[in-house]
């Protein structure tokens, strides 16, 4: 049933507002709670940490709006950026050495499109593959042992300022920018989500399946690299095991940001307030020093919690708004 | 010529496409069992049939979706030996599914143009002329919908149709083909629908309908083709027609099946051979 204009555009942002509500709320606690939370030094802390999470999962954004999956971020962010540290210590110029990452990023992505439609198989086996082979990849190459030592104009991406802020938040701010208006004004976003949508509609109307489906996971190949970059970066270090289960905290934070798991709604809005919002859960669990056992376990049941709610409220409609 | 089988006029129009010998098997099940067919502009042909007589896969060919096992496609002079989706759509040939293939997450605007959006600075989707284009499409097609914007999930069965027609339109569709258009609709939406249909066909449209409805043909084809098992059994005109000569066609009485000659059936219609589609009526 039509429900009218504003009704609509409501029930299309309450989702975001609710999670606003809850971050403001959360804000709230942890100001009363500890006096170290309140300061710009904490908050520079939380964006800083949001940032590299915010570049992973405006990527997945696009792959699971496209009604897709991609599992090997953590592990595609770990072998762009030991690709890096090989292409400095072999005396590429600093430029050309994260471009090297950043096209290894889109490579593995780009492979997992292909064979995703090739082979018609289902994404999350597809990517599972591919974690497991980038990071073997990351242990070939490095021998296990991780690489560090490089020139400072590297270092400056993790660490650098640029006035208040750092370059990895200031790249965050950019590429949320440029994401939003790819997912909302441009073809590619427009096709992405009819890929979630309906595919055999898009296929029906002569758009290329292949070449959008396979731009979609280079897409989250390529954030998958720039998170790598920064993680490089920040440590001064290659680690071929860093980005551990990264892909499963952006994946939530997608999933809880409201943007559908079964495609065809995206929301990079939702998502960037989602991942402040798990950003200032793990900061507030420290400054309240629980011990980081709990911490795990915490978070776990926390996104269990929200995305059960995020998806429940997506099919059913919370509050009647949306009755599909 | 008495009854010419393509326009009401009796003048000869060449046909927008022309299907010659067309074969499809699947493993051992024989689909199609080499079909010729013609299919005029500005007319409306209605594709009958029992289930499993190959209407599906005819129009699937058609469309591209599927490719042929032999035969071929001509369509303004070139032979294709076969279609794919989009060669189909860029050639004008746009099919209406009976699941609409509508992206039902998406507002009505963007469904209309899928595939088609018009830009603006080099990349951005133009939204406000979408809005507005599609708005004067469903008025010009007397589809009455609240908003553009509205999701398409939101619409009911026959607004969904409209906004599946405005699409092929809107994808340059010169030949339009709907399977199945009236399935599950109310009577006065399968009426509108029907309207609709024939508003089409009289604007100039090949449009190919595909029915069980045999009231809803007879209301608005100019032509009906039965098919049975795979072969077209008649192409007639429908004034040339009844019911339940139709009926008879599709349900294939033992007298009408393909061991009896034309002249059997039909007299004076075998010597014609070269020009089949010309008699009133066409027994293959």
């Amino acid at each position: 049933m039509y429900r009218g204009r504003i009704w609509l555009y409501f029930s299309n942002i309450f989702h975001q507002l609710l999670l606003v509500f809850v971050l403001l709320v959360m804000v709230a606690y942890l100001s009363s709670a500890s006096p170290f939370f309140f300061t710009w030094n904490n908050f520079r802390n939380i964006f800083d940490h949001s940032s590299l999470y915010i570049i992973l999962a405006l990527g997945i954004t696009f792959v699971i709006a496209a009604g897709g999956i991609d599992l090997s971020v953590g592990a595609v962010a770990a072998l762009s950026g030991v690709c890096m540290a090989v292409a400095m210590h072999s005396g590429l110029s600093v430029g050309l050495s994260i471009l090297s990452g950043i096209c290894s990023g889109a490579f593995m992505g780009m492979a997992g499109g292909t064979v995703i439609f090739l082979f018609k198989i289902n994404p999350f086996i597809v990517t599972l593959g591919f974690m497991s082979l980038s990071r073997g990849l990351a242990l070939i190459v490095t021998g296990g042992i991780p690489i560090y030592g490089f020139p400072k104009s590297f270092t400056w991406w993790g660490s650098g300022h640029i006035g208040p802020f750092n370059p990895p938040m200031l790249l965050a701010a950019f590429l949320i920018v440029v994401a939003a208006v790819m997912l909302n004004f441009t073809r590619f976003g427009y096709y992405t989500l009819a890929l979630g949508g309906n595919e055999e509609a898009l296929r029906r109307s002569g758009v290329s399946i292949f070449l959008y489906k396979v731009l979609v996971y280079t897409l989250c190949g390529v954030t998958a690299a720039i998170g790598g970059l920064i993680v490089t970066a920040r440590l001064n270090t290659a680690e071929p095991l860093a980005g551990w289960m990264l892909e499963l905290d952006t994946i939530a934070a997608v999933v809880l940001g409201g943007t559908s798991m079964k495609g065809g709604r995206g929301t990079i809005v939702g998502t960037v307030i989602a991942c402040f919002l798990l950003g200032i859960l793990r900061n507030g669990l420290v400054i309240l020093s629980i011990p980081s056992y709990y911490q795990q376990l915490l978070i776990g049941i926390i996104i269990l919690a929200a995305v059960i709610f995020a998806e429940v409220r997506a099919r059913k409609g919370l509050l009647g708004f949306n009755k599909k | 010529m008495f009854g010419c089988a393509q326009k009401k006029d009796g003048s000869q129009k060449s046909p927008y496409l022309r299907l010659k010998k067309i074969k499809k098997s699947f493993g051992h099940i024989v689909a199609l069992e080499g079909i010729d067919l013609d299919i005029y502009p500005a007319e409306v042909m209605a594709l009958v049939g029992d289930n499993g007589a190959g209407k599906s896969t005819l129009i699937k060919i058609i469309s591209g979706v599927l490719a042929p096992d032999s035969g071929e496609i001509s369509l303004n002079g070139t032979s294709y030996r076969h279609l794919t989706p989009s060669k189909a759509v860029e050639l004008g040939i746009s099919t209406v599914y009976q699941d609409l293939a509508l992206v039902d997450c998406r507002d009505t605007a963007s469904n209309i143009f899928l595939g088609k959006e018009p830009l603006k600075a080099w990349f951005f989707v133009d939204k406000q002329k979408m809005i507005k284009e599609s708005e004067a499409l469903l008025k010009k097609l007397k589809v009455a919908i609240p908003s553009v914007t509205t999701p398409v999930e939101d619409l009911s069965g026959g607004q969904r149709q409209g906004v599946a027609v405005a699409r092929s339109i809107m994808q340059q569709g010169r030949m339009l083909i709907f399977d199945e258009p009236t399935a599950a609709m109310g009577v006065n939406e399968a009426n509108r629908i029907l309207k609709l249909i024939r508003n089409l066909g009289d604007e100039g449209f090949a449009v190919v309908v595909i029915s069980h409805n045999l009231h809803h043909v007879f209301s608005i084809a100019d032509r009906i083709c039965v098919m049975r098992n795979g072969r077209l059994m008649v192409d007639c005109r429908t004034e040339n027609t009844n019911l339940e000569q139709i009926v008879g066609f599709i349900t294939g009485p033992p007298q009408l099946t393909k061991t009896h000659t034309e002249k059997e059936l039909m007299p004076g219609c075998g010597e014609d051979a070269g020009n089949v589609q010309r008699q009133d009526m066409v027994i293959f």
